[in-house]
């Protein structure tokens, strides 16, 4: 089996215990604040780092390229509360836009 | 009668969304069978994304699985709160458990009533299902059709998908604090480090900035 399918299978595996395992435990047992606190930050940083690999890398190397254009006008869009779908099309256009430029 | 009707808009307009996850994957080397497949099983947009970045970013099988658990992990907080809505046993708990995601968990706690409470989460649920996977097999075949997915943006859609999740989420400072910490941290050690290795470790810094 391909390390692509085990990624897949397994994951989805462990997320669909997660998703079960929380509508079976107590909620006194994720009360705690600090607790609360952490679990709420987890995707928060994680999403982060993600948007930095996905934007700013190529195969682990820093990298400056079409993508940060694209970003740049997500980031734009959102500033300016336009709507989720003008947002991820406006930096995919972009970028786009600029990849084709240099070629 | 508007509870269903808001819930299956929220499915429609979110389940498109599966257009990009299914383009996306194909891009970084998936198959359309592996993408339709975390669409129907894992089911969580968060964790499908990650899951094929970190890959196609050379990452190994392991650091995508711990990647996509952790971002998954969110749904079973929102599986503690909902079970309290539902209360449910049995087979009906683990169909509800697999449509335990944001959307209908936020839908669903909008609302005023315990009625209207169940109503929007299984529509919201269900509607976000059936639509991300429709959706899902669309972009995934219209993305083999394609080629270099760059030309189009596709290499944009997932990230920039990211920064519109995490932007209004921002305005809490510890948050925003925690979020640009991990951006350069990650970037700063990912020359040195193993693919996979820059997004994980950020857990780090999730217990530091929310531990007092």
């Amino acid at each position: 089996m391909s390390s692509q399918w085990i990624a897949v299978i397994v994951t989805s595996v462990l997320c669909y215990a997660l998703k079960y395992i929380g509508h079976a435990i107590p909620e006194i047992w994720l009360a705690h604040p600090r607790v609360q606190r952490i679990t709420n930050l987890i995707p928060i940083v994680l999403l982060s780092a993600l948007v930095a690999m996905q934007a700013l890398t190529t195969k682990t190397k820093f990298v400056l390229d079409h993508r940060l254009a694209g970003i740049a006008v997500a980031l734009i869009a959102l500033k300016a509360k336009l709507p989720f779908p003008a947002v991820v099309i406006g930096a995919m256009a972009t970028s786009a836009i600029v990849y084709r430029l240099k070629i | 009668m508007s509870v269903k009707r808001d819930s299956l808009s929220v499915g429609l307009a979110v389940g498109a969304a599966g257009t990009a996850f299914g383009a996306v994957a194909v891009a970084d080397h998936f198959s359309v069978a592996q993408a339709c497949f975390l669409s129907f099983v894992l089911f969580s947009g968060a964790s499908q994304f990650s899951l094929v970045a970190v890959m196609s970013a050379g990452g190994s099988a392991l650091s995508a699985i711990v990647t996509g658990t952790f971002l998954g992990s969110r749904n079973g907080l929102y599986g503690v709160r909902m079970a309290q809505i539902l209360k449910l046993r049995g087979f009906k708990r683990a169909l509800a458990a697999q449509v335990t995601i944001d959307e209908s968990t936020g839908v669903s706690i909008a609302q005023t009533n315990l009625a209207d409470q169940k109503t929007a989460f299984w529509f919201t649920g269900f509607g976000v299902f059936v639509f991300w996977n429709l959706f899902t097999l669309i972009g995934a075949l219209g993305a083999r059709a394609i080629g270099d997915t760059s030309a189009w943006g596709l290499d944009v859609a997932s990230p920039a998908i990211f920064c519109a999740v995490l932007y209004p989420r921002l305005k809490e400072r510890r948050l925003l604090v925690a979020s640009v910490l991990a951006f350069i941290w990650a970037l700063s050690i990912t020359e040195f480090v193993p693919a996979g290795v820059p997004i994980i470790s950020t857990v780090v810094i999730a217990a530091l900035v929310g531990w007092n």
